[in-house]
């Protein structure tokens, strides 16, 4: 029961420390719980599908198949968070201001909503899908079914138990802080999923690692490990990185970054231009 | 007859560069690993450092397994009755460990040695 509870409990975690991030950093956006759920089920849905479509897949393009469908999910996620950190860094101070003023009815625009439902939906999917495939195996394998799937309940309810924690911590941080926080957050879970889409690449052979290891802290920290997986989710973790996936990290650092300072000057000097 | 004169030492020449290309790109040896009861048979696999190796994993069981590493970087779904390849390296000599991520109380051990001069 132990084991299903830890594998669960892990899986789990990633997708619920992503949503808890997203569904925070949309503070104001009316029907965030709805769009969260919509996207847990199409998530689940694309789960379910993932996992029975799994020897397609893997047979896909010279066995790469699997590679290739974590480096889309993974680089879809993160260029979809970038996207919406970038627009927020130009409209989350106006956001702000209108959100204390008018009350949380305020429309936060289309770009939130799909976000939050493709960020959840991908990440629901990516970790669901191999929570599917080890209760598949617990089913066809004919053992003791009942502690394994209790287990499973219990991993897949301390994960959510997670994500809502750190949901409510963010939540509790003041409105106009709030988007400079989950922002920052956000810039590096998008750069971690980029730099990770590329290591699949790297891994089936399409990208060369220029250097295998560029460092190994995986005796100083185990990316099996929670706080290892913790971290894989929100900074992109690896202990072992290769020179591409390193460089990867740092140009989506620098270019996410970039464009959210610009774009938040531009705000400041538009604001400047209104004032005079 | 001016065709045959120059098939020959044409044919003999793409031969020769095929030669050549083979041997310079000596494709990645294939090295076998069982999955059988969501363990690995050899526990133990041995490559050689500073090239890539391909990996092939099968699985013996209707249940899915995932080899995984955190020591060179692989997360690859083995399913169930079905070998998938796993591009290994290069990789400096020592030990590296894998698991299944759906029973990662089964291990098994990469054992890259130095290369023959």
């Amino acid at each position: 029961m132990i084991g299903a509870l830890v594998i669960v409990f892990r899986e789990v975690l990633e997708a619920a420390l992503v949503i808890g991030v997203v569904a925070a950093a949309v503070e104001g956006l009316p029907g965030r719980g709805r769009l969260v759920a919509a996207g847990i089920v199409f998530g689940i849905a694309g789960a379910a599908l993932v996992a029975s479509a799994i020897g397609a897949i893997s047979r896909f393009a010279g066995g790469t198949g699997q590679e290739l469908f974590g480096a889309v999910v993974l680089c879809a996620a993160g260029l979809m968070l970038a996207w919406h950190n970038i627009w927020m860094a130009e409209h989350g101070r106006e956001m702000a201001a209108r959100l204390k003023s008018l009350g949380a009815d305020v429309v936060a625009g289309r770009a939130s909503v799909a976000m939050l439902l493709v960020v959840t939906a991908l990440a629901v999917m990516r970790e669901g899908s191999e929570i599917a495939m080890f209760l598949y195996g617990i089913a066809v394998s004919g053992v003791r079914t009942i502690p394994l799937l209790t287990g499973s309940v219990l991993g897949l309810a301390a994960g959510a138990a997670v994500g809502l924690v750190l949901f409510a911590g963010l939540s509790r941080v003041p409105l106009q802080r709030l988007f400079q926080v989950s922002g920052a957050i956000i810039l590096f879970i998008a750069s971690g999923m980029l730099a990770r889409g590329i290591a699949f690449l790297v891994q089936a052979g399409y990208l060369p690692p220029l250097v295998p290891q560029v460092w190994d802290s995986s005796a100083l920290l185990s990316g099996g490990s929670l706080v290892g997986r913790s971290l894989s989710a929100l900074v992109g973790y690896t202990p072992a990185p290769s020179l591409m996936q390193v460089l990867a990290w740092l140009f989506s650092f620098a270019a996410i970054g970039t464009l959210m300072l610009a774009r938040s000057e531009r705000f400041a000097a538009r604001r400047a231009e209104v004032a005079n | 007859m001016t065709r045959s004169k120059y098939l020959f030492p044409l044919l003999g020449a793409v031969l020769a560069l095929a030669g050549i290309s083979a041997a310079a790109a000596a494709p990645p040896q294939d090295v076998p690993l069982m999955i059988r009861n969501q363990a690995f048979q050899p526990r133990t696999l041995t490559i050689p450092a500073g090239r890539t190796v391909k990996i092939v994993v099968t699985n013996r069981d209707v249940a899915p397994a995932e080899f995984e590493s955190n020591d060179f970087n692989r997360e690859v779904v083995i399913p169930g009755q079905s070998a998938v390849p796993v591009y290994v390296g290069p990789l400096k000599p020592g030990k590296y460990g894998f698991f299944n991520d759906f029973h990662p109380e089964n291990t098994g051990t990469l054992l890259v040695a130095p290369e023959r001069r």
